[in-house]
């Protein structure tokens, strides 16, 4: 079992809350994940500008990667430490050194997320704590999208938790479990994508990144997964303008969205969206197995 | 009228208050879509749930009338003896699940496997349900005034299915029925029970089991 949560903001006068009402709605799901939790949020960078989130922060490598940064970057870098995540600020030109240099890092040290707008963390412990290290409360966004992990096959680790980001300002969160994921990875391994985990749901994260690489839109290329993804599924996933859900045939994993003109939100149960503003006049219904969701801030 | 709010009171205290009680009108504020809401009542109490409710909502219902102002969760008076539950709004998955006697009525849709092994309760939906609908259905009515989803009475028994709209697929050894008077009076007198008065009987098929499956075969009784 685990718990979903999305937000994706339609007003922008609520952009200052997106933080504290995903946290919110990240709490209410604890019962259904309370091992591990994480979260995507995007706020848009500076033009020219990229973000990358990296985990496995400690003091004793935050100097040295640190360091490194600034130098690639001419120190002409932003580093933002929340917790054991960095998130670096940096002009676009200097992606592809940075990407080698932390890769090649070691250390406990991977990339979380990489995009224009894109910051991810994710960890160990009750969803409040998590949420409580990273202060989530404060964040400001256009959406966000989270995830509370109750493992039941595979170990509870940061790497094993939610959300999963295989392409730029990309992310998944999945409740349910995938039955074809090794051999759809062998498929995007010869592709060229590269795996940090075994984990089944990075697979579907990694498909769809293939998908949208290859020129899809969100809504083609999980249109395009109901007939390639074999197993159980209530996906949530974000772009850095577009949200969307996508449930199995079956439908045998829960999922609620309510709509009002200020939002669209996401939960596994209706409980986690009982707080938010309005939502006694929100359009409520329950996502249709096979029937993709999407909606799309315009660019 | 008694009010118990769930912003006051936990709710398994709410649960065992309506639980213990022998009659009255009762209403429960500030659901927020809380699990497991008027379970297991026994005495025909009057319950209104004034809001969106969780996953087993009005569970194991016997004599009491429930009424939910809003939408409800996963398997909505999933194994009701008698008495009624009417939910204002649409009901997720499982909605009467094994249901054995009285009445529910869902005013939306219904999600997938509504009355799955449903052992003779009546359901009436105004809006559509979805896949896998009455499921190895025992006995009973279901009544569904819009769609039904695919695999609709898959494994049935002897469960009457009454569909006003489109049926995108039937389930094995589910088929169409010619609709006797008997079945049309049936029907006529669980709409008039739902309170639907603005939707005809006339214009409904009937569905049943073809009989075809293992236990319908006299040849497979000599296995025991």
């Amino acid at each position: 079992m685990c718990g979903i949560v999305g937000l994706f903001l339609k007003n922008r006068a609520l952009q200052p809350e997106l933080g504290r009402l995903t946290s919110l709605m990240l709490e209410t799901m604890t019962e259904r994940g309370p091992d591990s939790a994480g979260f995507a949020v995007y706020d848009g960078a500076a033009a020219g500008h990229r973000k990358m989130t990296v985990r496995g922060i400690s003091s004793s490598n935050a100097g040295d990667l640190e360091s490194g940064f600034l130098q690639i970057t001419g120190n002409n870098g932003n580093v933002h430490q929340r917790c054991d995540h960095l998130v670096l600020t940096y002009a676009e030109e200097h992606e592809t050194p940075l990407r080698a240099y932390m890769n090649e890092f070691g250390r406990g040290v991977h990339i979380a997320s990489c995009g224009d707008s894109i910051e991810l963390y994710k960890g160990v412990g009750l969803p409040e704590h998590v949420a409580t290290r990273f202060e989530l409360k404060t964040m400001r966004g256009t959406h966000a999208i989270g995830h509370t992990r109750m493992a039941t096959e595979s170990a509870v680790t940061i790497a094993g938790a939610h959300p999963f980001s295989t392409g730029p300002d990309q992310c998944l969160v999945h409740n349910g479990s995938l039955s074809n994921h090794n051999s759809l990875r062998r498929m995007l391994v010869r592709e060229g994508l590269a795996f940090d985990t075994e984990n089944d749901s990075e697979v579907a994260a990694g498909y769809l990144s293939w998908r949208l690489s290859r020129g899809d839109k969100l809504d083609q290329a999980l249109e395009s997964s109901i007939d390639v993804l074999d197993g159980f599924y209530t996906f949530v996933v974000g772009t850095r303008d577009g949200f969307a859900v996508l449930r199995d045939p079956v439908a045998c994993k829960p999922a609620v969205i309510a709509e009002t003109d200020d939002y669209v939100a996401f939960a596994s149960e209706y409980r986690a969206l009982a707080e938010l503003p309005a939502i006694q006049n929100a359009k409520v219904l329950e996502p249709e197995p096979q029937k993709v969701y999407h909606w799309e801030h315009a660019a | 009228m008694k009010t118990l709010d769930l912003r006051t009171a936990p709710l398994r205290e709410i649960n065992r208050i309506l639980q213990n009680e022998h009659e009255g009108f009762y209403e429960i504020r500030n659901s927020s879509g809380q699990h497991a809401l008027a379970v297991g009542l026994t005495a025909p109490l009057s319950v209104t749930i004034d809001g969106h409710a969780g996953y087993y909502a009005a569970g194991m219902n016997q004599n009491a009338r429930i009424i939910i102002n809003g939408n409800v969760g996963q398997g909505v008076a999933e194994n009701m003896m008698s008495g009624s539950v009417h939910v204002k709004g649409c009901a997720s998955s499982s909605a009467g699940a094994t249901a054995q006697g009285g009445l529910l009525v869902i005013d939306g849709d219904a999600g997938a496997r509504c009355g799955i092994s449903l052992k003779g309760a009546n359901i009436v939906v105004r809006g559509s349900v979805g896949h896998m609908s009455a499921f190895m259905a025992q006995s009973g009515n279901l009544v569904i005034c819009g769609d039904a989803g695919d695999a609709l009475g898959d494994s049935l028994y002897e469960t009457r299915i009454f569909v006003k709209g489109k049926v995108r697929s039937l389930g094995a050894d589910c088929e169409e029925k010619e609709m006797t008077p008997q079945d049309l009076e049936i029907l006529s007198s669980l709409l008039n029970d739902a309170g639907i008065h603005d939707i005809s009987a006339s214009g409904f098929h009937v569905y049943g089991s073809a009989r075809t499956l293992y236990h319908f075969h006299v040849d497979n009784a000599s296995a025991y």
